[in-house]
């Protein structure tokens, strides 16, 4: 009875050991996962402007570094960083509008209709999807300047490679229903069946009866497509990047502010601070939907 | 044992690594031959089957049809005009009529230069890439004036053979549609109005109206520009030697940029015949120390954060996606400064008295960089990036392992670690293999990680001191970044970039064939 007693304890002494130990050992790892983006918020608040500095806290804090990035001429352009969030801010919502419908019909028709060609159709989008992207992007800027959507310099068309960078991106963004697909999967068929029994139209189905069953998809689709254009720098480098600065994305010019032709490494605190108010929106969006978004990334790990 | 799933689930665990090297035996084994004596010849037997069964039905639908439907394979819309239904035949009339005049017309678009190239006909004899030559430029005679563009006279050609495709489907959809209409009447029924067409597309024929717009998009915007890179590397387009005779004009070269790799001839075989199998081998462990790093990582910080008992399980794991949702070009350059040599990693360990010289991390020094720290280095922060993402994932996962699994084994008496082996184990890969896989593949492609953290440096050197493009870190993906973005090699680029595309799918066949979730997809449900 006593040795009982005496395991019992020994094991919630245990017990208790092991957990202590993984507070520790997470509160560690938070910390080392922590440590850059502090201290990306950190140099943005620092005092004096300039270049990367020895010490992890700065000796002044200051706002200098956002008055500067908001009222600072780069690359010849006038209130560039505003200039650029404001073109990330079309591309956005533009590109989140047309690549979440795109993803959605694309996705419906393969989960829930049958038709002949469907087979080929997915087969043709994965052997595609093995190609590296990076292999075709030089021709998609190709293509995009033979008709006069990238590369344009002068002030007057510049604009038209805004256009051509929502093409670039919402081109492409059918191709990727699967995780939109392997939901439409789990709704289940009888339920299109019966509503097809009552005459209903597949358009029908599609927009009175599934879509508002998948709100968690849409949700994660159009945040995806949003928070692209923010987060992508390289290909709207290649498709914009030749172009006039003007039209930049906010990725594409913070850099070059740190990396482009007229690079300056006195410029890493507004770059910095640039990189804050680009990642506020972005991180609160994150985690505003987090649900939504652990739901689509767990569905994608299951179907791959 | 009193249950036998743990040790059932054991053995059908059998590790995944066994299965993968059983894969790849068999792939060399079986799947290769079987591919020369079943699939190919199957896949000619049935080609042949299909060109005889579509053959019997084109003469079928030709002797059987109206007068509309015999006209209509000469005329499109015939068919449709003959029943009545007009606006559907003008429809194909003036698609047909379109077509031809653009193949005959061959309108002439200005590129770069003031050349003009032609579309229709005419682009497909320019697909030769011959006949041009530069003209003589009399005020500068160093510098010919390009009579065309190779680059468009390619693109056009591929242009103008989708359009003779676009041509035969249109032709069969008009001959198809004379002969549905013909059916209609010959049943009784009214050939159906335009109306009843446009009906159709939110019925029937909803996915046609659902799917035709990324089915154009991605032919535009991917399978043209694939294909355009495809032939790019049989060709000898690269910045430097057209800049070598200005003339914008290139070559068909057959394959002889894919024996570059072996031979080190051409203008830049010496960069991929020194480079091409270092890169791919490191491409290789960086993708097998990426995957499974993150993978073993992001498990162990799911059982974590989801020990029973534990507190802010929720607060955590907000922490961690907090850094997913950074953007990658900011998360990454941070740590880049971060290990710089004037950084704050650098400071600290000089002024705790560990170093004297700052520590080249990431092989971004001038000279003396240490290229196995710098990958060491790489995958690591790399792990910074992944782990969340598949903590996020088999967090789920976790939750949702039956627990009379757990309930057996502790009647047995397993102990804990026994469980974590027997069960959670087999059943967290059984569920992610796919994801498995494909992370696999993307980390082969995994280009932010290296392009910003390293750029594919230090640097690798010829014998006599010239820097090749490709540096130790590069994996295909960035030097394929390089050669074609930064410095316009763009056959070699294409070459990298078909190789690629060679061995991913290769992986993908061979594995993807051989997972659990493929073979027995009902196991666990």
């Amino acid at each position: 009875m006593i040795k009982q007693k005496k395991k019992y304890a020994s094991q919630s002494k245990r017990e208790a050991a092991s957990l202590a130990g993984s507070y520790i050992v997470l509160t560690i790892l938070a910390l080392v996962w922590i440590i850059p983006i502090l201290w990306i918020v950190l140099s943005a608040f620092r005092g004096d402007v300039g270049i990367v500095s020895p010490d992890f806290i700065p000796k002044t804090f200051g706002i200098e570094n956002f008055k500067r990035l908001f009222t600072g001429t780069y690359y010849g352009v006038k209130y560039a960083f505003l200039k650029w969030m404001l073109n990330t801010l079309i591309v956005a919502v533009l590109d989140c509008v047309i690549s979440t419908f795109l993803i959605l019909s694309v996705a419906y028709c393969m989960s829930k209709l049958r038709f002949k060609l469907r087979k080929a159709f997915m087969n043709l989008t994965m052997i595609i999807g093995l190609f590296p992207g990076f292999m075709s992007m030089i021709a998609i800027y190709f293509l995009l300047k033979a008709v006069g959507l990238a590369g344009n310099t002068s002030s007057d068309t510049a604009w038209l490679n805004i256009v051509g960078l929502i093409l670039a991106y919402s081109a492409g963004a059918g191709m990727g229903y699967q995780i939109a697909k392997g939901f439409f999967d789990v709704i289940p068929t009888s339920l299109v069946e019966s509503a097809k029994l009552d005459g209903c139209t597949n358009f029908k189905i599609f927009w009175k009866i599934i879509l508002p069953l998948s709100k968690p998809i849409i949700i994660y689709t159009a945040l995806m497509s949003f928070t692209g254009p923010w987060m992508d720098f390289i290909f709207a480098k290649v498709i914009i990047g030749t172009g006039s600065p003007e039209m930049w994305t906010v990725s594409v010019g913070l850099y070059s502010i740190m990396f482009g032709k007229q690079a300056d490494a006195s410029m890493f605190t507004q770059f910095a601070a640039g990189c804050v108010i680009v990642g506020i929106p972005i991180v609160s969006l994150f985690m505003a939907l987090q649900n939504y978004y652990v739901e689509g990334v767990t569905a994608g790990a299951v179907k791959g | 044992m009193s249950d036998s799933s743990p040790q059932e689930v054991k053995i059908k665990d059998s590790s995944i690594f066994v299965r993968i090297g059983k894969g790849f035996a068999n792939f060399f084994t079986k799947s290769i031959p079987n591919f020369f004596t079943k699939t190919l010849p199957g896949f000619f037997v049935n080609l042949g089957r299909g060109i005889k069964n579509g053959c019997v039905r084109l003469v079928k639908r030709f002797v059987e049809g109206s007068i509309g439907t015999k006209l209509s394979h000469l005329i499109f819309g015939a068919g449709n005009l003959y029943r009545g239904q007009i606006i559907k035949g003008l429809i194909y009339l003036l698609l047909q009529g379109g077509l031809i005049a653009l193949f005959v017309g061959c309108p002439e678009v200005t590129g770069p230069n003031n050349v003009k190239v032609p579309i229709g006909y005419k682009a497909l004899i320019n697909l030769a890439l011959k006949g041009h030559e530069a003209q003589f430029n009399p005020s500068d005679p160093a510098n010919p004036i390009p009579a065309s563009s190779s680059q468009l006279m390619l693109l056009f050609g591929l242009v103008t053979i989708g359009l003779i495709i676009l041509y035969v489907i249109i032709w069969n959809s008009a001959i198809n549609s004379a002969v549905a209409a013909d059916v209609d009447v010959k049943e009784g029924r009214k050939p159906s109005t335009f109306k009843q067409d446009l009906q159709a597309l939110i019925d029937g024929k909803f996915h046609v109206l659902m799917i035709s717009p990324t089915l154009m998009a991605a032919i535009i915007f991917t399978l043209l520009p694939t294909i355009f890179m495809i032939c790019i590397a049989f060709t000898s387009y690269n910045d430097l030697d057209m800049s070598a005779i200005p003339t914008a004009l290139f070559h068909w070269t057959g394959f002889s940029n894919f024996g570059s790799i072996f031979t080190g001839e051409g203008s830049l075989g010496k960069e991929i015949h020194a480079r091409f199998f270092p890169v791919l081998g490191w491409t290789v462990i960086w993708a097998i120390f990426a995957t499974f790093t993150c993978y073993f990582g992001g498990i162990i910080l799911a059982l974590l954060i989801n020990k029973k008992g534990l507190k802010g399980k929720k607060a955590y794991r907000t922490m961690f996606v907090l850094t997913i949702a950074i953007p990658q070009f900011i998360s990454l350059l941070a740590i880049r400064f971060l290990l710089s040599a004037e950084g704050p990693v650098n400071s600290a360990l000089k002024a705790w008295g560990w170093i004297d010289q700052s520590i080249s991390f990431l092989g971004l020094a001038t000279s003396g960089n240490n290229v196995l720290l710098a990958k060491v280095m790489i995958i690591l922060i790399n792990m910074w990036i992944g782990v969340p993402y598949t903590m996020l994932m088999t967090s789920g996962i976790l939750m949702n392992i039956p627990s009379d699994l757990y309930e057996a084994a502790r009647v047995d008496g397993t102990s804990k670690i026994k469980m974590f082996f027997k069960i959670t184990m087999p059943y967290i890969f059984f569920i992610t293999t796919p994801y498995l896989i494909s992370s696999f593949i993307g980390n082969i492609n995994s280009f932010n990680t290296i392009f910003l953290l390293s750029g594919g440096g230090p640097t690798v050197t010829d014998a006599i001191g010239n820097a090749y493009r490709a540096g130790e870190t590069d994996l295909l993906v960035t030097w394929l970044y390089k050669l074609t973005i930064d410095n316009g090699d763009y056959n070699t680029g294409a070459v990298i970039g078909i190789l690629t595309f060679l061995f991913t799918s290769t992986i993908t066949l061979i594995t993807y064939r051989h997972s659990k979730a493929y073979k027995e997809e009902d196991t666990f449900q």
